[in-house]
């Protein structure tokens, strides 16, 4: 943070800075959570503004603790984001403590503690959505079917306020399991998948966003926009995304392929619940993954197969969080083994030898 | 026949697209600058060793007669860049963000800038030996005036030790800013051409590749015009973006061949000159001129006229200033070279040298400064190096003064670029890292060797002392057997006179 009289250039600047970034990534993601928002009415606004707010406070507290300047920090976008994303990954009509909890857990226990931006080894709000699905298993599955704002089958503000704030019973009325949950009980009930999915949502609901689920698992296609944006913008790159998703779909597709009754169809598996919103925004969280594009395709690939693996025979029945997390922990080994190439030098570091290729020519 | 012939060209990793604000002076014809009142012209202007001077205080000389000559292989001579008395030698600020003083050679002139009389041109230098030119590249003190200011004569004389194909002339002129090459070949397209064609027989090769970024049409233009009457010359538009004018991503871009690490570009057969290396090559031999001035791009939004001006070397920056109107504003940075790799200067009062090819006054709003934040990782540094490094781990070893591990991360195969700082989104200075790193490294070997040679030195001083006195202690040996002896001797006689 010091100005260092410097005696090496570049003196010129892109004009990118970290905020800046952070604020890309926010806006990229902005489609996708006003529609969650919508969708899910009032109570998901407050749990939203719940977890934002309490994100902040951390970190201003962290900071402050730590004998850090607040305000450069605060404001470079990064607790908003992982309070932000944390929220996307919370049953809309959860209890506003858990987005508490949650955004504590993400920003003191998994950011600060480990140096603050930048140092992090795990995704924070991978970390917060983990340790809370641990510890709450009842109020962070509790899953609402949407209710859009100002619909007859919403509740009102005051309603709403008793739902994030208070005790309500509407939530349990309320209540529905995801498809990717639903299909995991009536497989172990011994029902076909063809009958599970066919009293539930079909491809295009998940699509566009009429399924139940937590925020960030409700509009596909809004979400790949925001993705899209953000590879157009060069704030992150193709590679983890469409390795993530190419090897969930291709794994996904093989077993399909084997047997359709037991097994969910690729595209069911890249729609659905967190496939999309991982791929493009928690994945390629900056901190936390590999820095070379072949580090990246060997990080997503490792995701979309670990989803693939926790979806369909862990206990669980979505699996992104932990995916993320298992793969941020090979980071540090995926970037010692994978580097680029560096110029004039082959794989191995050493100088690229002409001479021998002409005598094996 | 150059131009028709479409040139394949091979792609180069990473780069960046700046900002080249190269219209701020690309339209001015290059000027021609009033002398000053007092030029300082310093001994060291190339990569080598000093050159040593041949003047002595108060002495007349003439407009490119020799000042200082060069010293051992890798060094080059200082010619006098006008006629005057020399004022003095001494030590002045040397052209360099230190500002440290440097042997530099004061010259007053006097105004009537007459040549020697002996210069020796030649009309038609194509007559001349390939040995004979690279001779007189050495003689005219020309050095690489892309910015590197390496001794010209040595890269001529490469084709004694490598197979040679082709002579690239460098006119990517990548740096933002700069113009002078540009207008260099849109002026003088002939006599560079004729220059190339020059070091291309001194090389012994046939075939010249002219790599001319695509931003500057005129320039490619010009020297297509100029190139079509020759066989064997091909001028090649690149794609604009930084550092395309790097020696071996050149190379790289025009042939597709790598350059091996730690090796030069003539491992695989080429040899890079600059533009204005080239024109100084042919102004030398067919004028006889050595190399005493050189175009310079005054640039940036804090001078009042940006301008393309021939510079006299030895002319102090304050001079070119004033002679661009001064500055509208206060500069918060004075560069010379371009704003990628160019050097911050301390003060107006250094003089140019061979190697300026800029000088900049740049604004706040140019220099886009920000505080330094941590990194996050963000890897543009890793997209954007044209070297296949990682800057981001590089920089964080050297932080924590692991400078063998910076090493083994590739940091002596970085170029300088600055292409990693440039976006970096937390502002890490990484260059001066790395920078930082490479001097440390250099001043630990040189006190290894130093250590080294003590050593060595003492323990030779050891064995000499042994040596001593074991010849002392033989030496009395021997005397106390003499003189036993000689006792003996005398006993004996003295009993026989008994």
């Amino acid at each position: 943070m010091t100005e260092a009289p410097l005696t090496a250039g570049p003196y010129t600047h892109s004009g990118s800075n970290v905020s800046r970034t952070m604020g890309l990534v926010m806006l990229a993601l902005l489609p996708g959570t006003l529609f969650g928002l919508y969708q899910f009415g009032w109570p998901a606004v407050f749990l939203f503004a719940a977890t934002v707010l309490a994100a902040l406070l951390a970190e201003a507290f962290s900071l402050r603790i730590a004998g850090k300047p607040v305000k450069p920090f605060l404001f470079d976008g990064s607790a908003i984001l992982t309070g932000w994303l944390l929220a996307m990954t919370l049953p809309p009509w959860a209890p506003w403590w858990i987005g508490v909890v949650g955004a504590l857990l993400a920003i003191i226990v998994a950011k600060q503690v480990f140096g603050g931006i930048g140092q992090n080894l795990f995704n924070p709000a991978m970390v917060a959505r983990v340790a809370l699905l641990i510890s709450f298993p009842l109020e962070m599955t509790l899953f609402t079917q949407p209710a859009p704002l100002f619909s007859n089958s919403a509740p009102g503000f005051l309603d709403s306020l008793a739902i994030t704030f208070g005790q309500s019973p509407q939530v349990d009325a309320m209540s529905s399991a995801t498809l990717l949950g639903h299909v995991k009980t009536e497989l172990t009930q011994g029902v076909s998948v063809d009958a599970a999915t066919a009293s539930s949502y079909g491809f295009w609901s998940l699509t566009w966003g009429n399924a139940g689920g937590s925020m960030g698992e409700t509009s596909a296609i809004l979400l790949l926009l925001g993705g899209v944006y953000l590879i157009y913008k060069k704030i992150i790159t193709w590679h983890i995304p469409v390795s993530m998703l190419a090897t969930l779909a291709v794994v996904a597709g093989i077993f399909y392929f084997v047997d359709p009754s037991r097994y969910l169809d690729p595209l069911t598996h890249l729609m659905s619940g967190a496939a999309i919103l991982g791929a493009f925004f928690i994945a390629t969280d900056l901190v936390t993954s590999p820095i070379s594009a072949r580090g990246q395709l060997v990080f997503g690939a490792g995701i979309g197969l670990l989803v693939y693996m926790i979806r369909t025979w862990a206990g669980y029945p979505e699996g992104v969080a932990f995916a993320v997390m298992l793969m941020n922990a090979c980071t540090p080994l995926i970037d010692h083994y994978l580097k680029p190439r560096i110029y004039g030098r082959d794989r191995k570091g050493e100088p690229l030898n002409y001479a021998d290729e002409k005598e094996s020519a | 026949m150059g131009a028709a012939k479409t040139f394949k060209l091979f792609k180069i990793r990473g780069g960046v697209h700046p900002n080249d604000r190269k219209h701020l002076s690309a339209a001015q014809a290059i000027d021609t600058l009033p002398l000053p009142d007092l030029m300082h012209i310093p001994m060291q202007q190339h990569i080598g060793a000093p050159s040593a001077p041949l003047v002595h205080r108060g002495e007349m000389v003439k407009k490119g007669q020799l000042l200082a000559r060069s010293q051992g292989v890798i060094s080059a001579p200082v010619h006098a860049p006008t006629s005057g008395r020399i004022m003095g030698i001494g030590s002045f600020p040397a052209h360099h963000a230190s500002g440290l003083n440097v042997r530099t050679i004061t010259l007053k002139p006097d105004g009537k800038d007459e040549w020697i009389d002996d210069l020796i041109g030649c009309d038609d230098p194509f007559v001349l030996e390939p040995d004979e030119i690279a001779k007189r590249v050495a003689a005219a003190g020309i050095v690489g005036l892309g910015g590197a200011t390496f001794p010209s004569a040595v890269k001529l004389n490469l084709r004694k030790r490598y197979s040679l194909t082709s002579l690239v002339i460098n006119g990517a002129e990548c740096e933002p800013y700069l113009t002078c090459d540009d207008r260099l070949m849109r002026e003088k397209s002939a006599q560079v051409l004729a220059g190339a064609q020059l070091m291309a027989r001194a090389l012994g090769v046939e075939q010249i590749l002219f790599g001319i970024e695509n931003n500057k049409p005129d320039a490619q233009a010009a020297m297509r015009e100029a190139a079509t009457a020759h066989s064997g010359v091909h001028v090649i538009g690149l794609p604009t973006r930084y550092p395309m004018g790097s020696e071996k991503h050149l190379v790289q871009t025009l042939t597709g061949k790598e350059t091996p690490a730690r090796g030069l570009t003539a491992d695989i057969g080429v040899v890079v000159h600059n533009v204005a290396t080239a024109l100084a090559v042919y102004e030398a031999l067919h004028f006889g001129h050595p190399l005493i001035s050189r175009v310079v791009t005054v640039s940036g939004q804090a001078i009042a006229q940006a301008k393309n001006i021939r510079v006299p070397i030895g002319t102090p920056i304050s001079h070119l200033i004033d002679y661009c109107g001064g500055f509208k504003e206060t500069p918060a940075r004075l560069v010379s070279g371009g704003p990628m790799m160019g050097q911050p200067l301390p003060s107006t009062r250094v003089p140019t040298v061979k190697g300026s090819n800029g000088l900049l006054a740049l604004t706040d709003n140019e220099l886009n400064a920000a505080p330094e934040m941590p990194c996050i990782r963000c890897a543009s540094c890793v997209k954007a190096c044209p070297c296949g490094l990682t800057p981001l781990e590089m920089a964080a070893n050297i932080r924590s003064g692991s400078l063998d591990a910076s090493v083994q991360l590739g940091l002596l195969d970085c170029i300088g670029c600055g292409s990693c700082s440039y976006v970096c989104p937390s502002h890490i200075p990484l260059v001066q890292f790395f920078n930082y790193a490479k001097g440390e490294l250099a001043s630990r070997q040189r006190s290894q060797h130093q250590q080294g040679e003590t050593k060595r030195l003492a323990e030779a001083r050891n064995e000499r002392m042994e040596a001593l006195k074991r010849k002392k202690r033989e030496a009395m040996q021997k005397r106390k057997q003499e003189m036993a002896a000689k006792k003996q001797q005398a006993a004996e006689t003295s009993e026989n006179d008994a």
